[in-house]
């Protein structure tokens, strides 16, 4: 049975056991609400929690559970000696599932009937034959264990299928009726419903938790391979990045300081452009414009942030690089040979920045109460003396912190020094040359050929987690600012 | 104690200090103060007394143009302080503002030192020439102030961990600081326990020989104990104004006998 109906049918379980809830509560109370302890809705709520949360947690736990299960009983089945030197065991899973899955296209079209594609002792060019004429994609010729594992695979998913489809809604209508069962009238279901949905959020906090548990986890455990192959001393000290894809590893230098150094400088370029303009025009924004500029400008302000940075990357690449050529190239002061530098990417992350510093300044600047401003107007002074003496400082940490996250912000970006910046991984203090960043490279090492056992490729996972390392620390140290800077107030 | 340049200047004045006619203010579209007129005499305590609401802090703001840091505020009518209309367009507000000091309703003491607070405003308007005369001008303000002897041992604390009672002196001290000639106060012991509010009230009463001051509270008792004259206002009509003995023993008016009898508000 498709998913699709499944949850459906669970979907209509669970309003049923809703309505028959509901009505035996009122049944029980002899249809006076004022008996029951909760509302009529609760006791129907309470069912179709019952009956649909399991369920579904189920179907979730069944679906994720049972590919390793097939897995593990179909790789029994592929001799060792069929897997190429070449290939892996994961390429040869693939092709197995590749094959099955042919299988059922080419049955569902009525190419092929179910027996046949069954059969064991077929003739495994006829059906390779077949496959390809019902236009299945098979891409080399399927051996005789492939295809045994293949036709194996078939029988255990759909069996799988099955017994979840039967479980589940045994589970859904075993819920249903244990809620249905329990809407009498002095059941206190307004409190169960309280504890469901507690449990739900609960759930849905702890999965964003875990994602984020799990992403760093597969980071150390890359990164961990990648200085089993290389040595972490030549990682963080090495001032040389040279890696090569036609060498084993041997041949490459892959130092990350360079890229550190390129990843720092881009940012103070951009920090130096976004924090000036983007704190003025806060203060701006919070302390001089009237309602009605302030309606309009702020959106304006914010549109800023929702461009893609791949469209900044374009800006960079398109009119910012050449505009700056034009003067400081070899026609104008001859510092700058082409259009990919720091100070393009710089700027134009600076210009992508500005509304971060503005929004979150503007916040913190507006969090600042009004009685300050009062006291200082009341003193005699003006406007800009109350900002400079009185709001900035009271403001200050939140500030700091907003400009710690842009920072980060700015060490995470991709897009715009990929286009911007140039691919060179270069020590230099000038502004005009091209340089990398950790991030660029991260994308230039995984994109193409790679072979994921190189260093040259899990080397990504090193620089990802170090610029994570980073990041996160400029995160804790921003949020602690800021968190401290607001209790002053409250 | 230091006696200002400024006090000679406001003895010759016999007249009254300040003096509003016909003001109106107006929050948009709603009409907050209806026909005011009043004259305010120097050298005395002026409270304004009356229900929540009523318009008394509004048109203690008109005083020093607070309401034009309110962008629907609109004034009109003229206010007069030493027969200077101060909603003349040649008066810069700012200046103003030097001149006719305010303390809010809740301490706000700026997140500085003490010192600094204090030496804010002299800062602003250039009082003192060098470090000498401002550490005189934070002293003698802190003096008038009577907060001298708890903060002297520790200027260079930040005036937001002094308690609350010490937070609205300091706010006092810090308005004193720049030479105000008149000094408006908002409520400025409702967010004060009894003893502290004691302390600011024998404070206003010390302060009465060298300021003009008005106050607006809502205690009717405190009105009788720093007054010389009150003024009670109603839904944004100036009621009755009279010496402060007079409205509380003998008031014309039978809004004000109902509200200082406690019948509303």
């Amino acid at each position: 049975m498709p998913l699709f109906w499944l949850v459906l049918i669970v979907l209509a379980i669970a309003s049923a056991g809703y309505v028959l809830g509901r009505s035996r509560a009122l049944a029980s109370a002899g249809g006076d609400r004022s008996i029951l302890h909760s509302l009529p809705s609760y006791y129907g709520a309470n069912a179709a929690l019952k009956s649909a949360v399991p369920a579904f947690l189920l179907m979730i736990a069944w679906l994720l559970a049972q590919p390793f299960f097939i897995d593990n009983q179909i790789s029994g089945m592929i001799p060792e000696a069929t897997i190429d030197e070449s290939s892996s065991l994961g390429l040869v899973m693939a092709e197995v599932r590749r094959t099955a899955e042919g299988l059922d296209n080419a049955v569902a079209e009525g190419s092929m009937s179910e027996e046949f594609a069954r059969n064991a002792r077929a003739d495994i060019v006829d059906i390779t034959q077949r496959l390809k004429d019902a236009g299945q994609i098979v891409t080399s010729d399927i051996t005789q264990p492939v295809m045994r594992a293949a036709q194996r695979y078939r029988v255990l998913s759909a069996a799988g299928g099955f017994y979840m489809t039967l479980v589940v809604l045994a589970t859904a209508v075993a819920g249903a009726l244990w809620g249905i069962r329990e809407a009498t009238a002095g059941f206190r279901a307004r409190n169960v419903v309280e504890q469901g949905v507690l449990a739900i959020l609960v759930a849905a906090a702890s999965i964003a938790i875990l994602t984020t548990i799990g992403i760093v986890l597969s980071l150390v455990f890359n990164t961990a391979e990648f200085f089993g192959l290389y040595p972490a001393f030549d990682f963080f000290t090495g001032l040389t990045w040279a890696p090569s894809f036609s060498g084993r590893g041997g041949s490459s230098e892959l130092g990350i300081i360079p890229l550190l150094w390129g990843t720092f400088y881009i940012s103070i370029v951009a920090l130096a452009v976004a924090v000036p303009i983007g704190l003025f025009a806060a203060i701006y924004l919070a302390e001089y414009a009237g309602p009605k500029i302030r309606a309009i400008a702020k959106p304006l302000l914010e549109v800023l942030a929702g461009i893609p940075t791949i469209v900044y990357g374009l800006f960079a690449l398109l009119t910012v690089g050449p505009l700056l050529v034009s003067v400081f190239g070899d026609d104008g002061l001859g510092v700058m040979q082409a259009g990919t530098a720091v100070m393009t990417a710089g700027l134009v992350m600076g210009i992508m920045l500005i509304p971060f510093v503005s929004s979150l300044s503007d916040d913190i600047i507006n969090a600042v109460p009004q009685a300050m401003r009062d006291g200082s107007y009341g003193l005699g002074a003006t406007k800009s003396e109350t900002v400079k003496q009185v709001i900035l400082p009271a403001a200050l940490p939140g500030i700091v912190g907003a400009i710690l996250l842009a920072a980060s912000r700015a060490i995470g970006e991709t897009m715009i020094v990929v286009l911007g910046a140039g691919a060179a991984a270069r020590l230099s203090l000038n502004p005009f040359e091209a340089m990398t960043t950790v991030t660029a490279k991260i994308v230039s090492q995984l994109t193409g050929d790679a072979d994921f056992a190189s260093p040259e490729a899990l080397v990504a996972f090193a620089l990802g987690m170090t610029l994570f390392v980073v990041t996160l620390g400029l995160n804790i140290v921003a949020l602690y600012i800021v968190r401290k800077y607001r209790e002053q107030y409250d | 104690m230091n006696e200002m340049p400024h006090i000679d200047k406001a003895a010759e004045m016999t007249d009254s200090k300040i003096s509003a006619k016909q003001v109106q203010v107006f929050y948009g579209d709603i009409h907050a103060i209806k026909d005011v007129d009043i004259e305010i005499n120097p050298r005395s305590v002026t409270s304004f007394i009356g229900p929540s609401g009523c318009g008394k802090s509004t048109f203690l703001r008109c005083l020093n143009r607070m309401n034009d840091t309110i962008d629907v505020c609109r004034v009109e009518g003229t206010i007069l302080i030493d027969s200077e209309d101060i909603y003349d367009p040649k008066v810069d507000p700012v200046q103003l503002r030097a001149k006719v000091g305010m303390v809010f309703q809740k301490p706000n003491p700026f997140p500085k030192s003490i010192y600094d607070n204090i030496a804010y405003g002299p800062r602003i308007h250039g009082l003192a020439a060098n470090k000498t005369a401002m550490d005189e001008i934070v002293t003698s303000s802190l003096q008038r102030a009577g907060l001298w002897e708890e903060v002297k041992d520790r200027l260079s604390e930040p005036g937001t961990g002094l308690s609350g009672g010490q937070q609205q002196r300091l706010c006092i001290a810090r308005a004193i600081a720049v030479n105000p000639e008149v000094i408006l106060m908002d409520e400025p012991c409702s967010a004060l326990d009894p003893i502290a509010t004691a302390k600011v009230e024998e404070l206003i009463d010390e302060l009465r020989e060298n300021f003009t001051i008005v106050i607006v509270t809502h205690s009717m008792q405190q009105a009788a104990r720093v007054s010389q004259r009150t003024a009670f206002f109603h839904l944004g009509i100036l009621v009755e104004e009279g010496p402060t003995q007079d409205i509380f023993t003998n008031p014309t008016d039978k809004r004000t006998q109902d509200y200082i009898t406690g019948r509303f508000g």
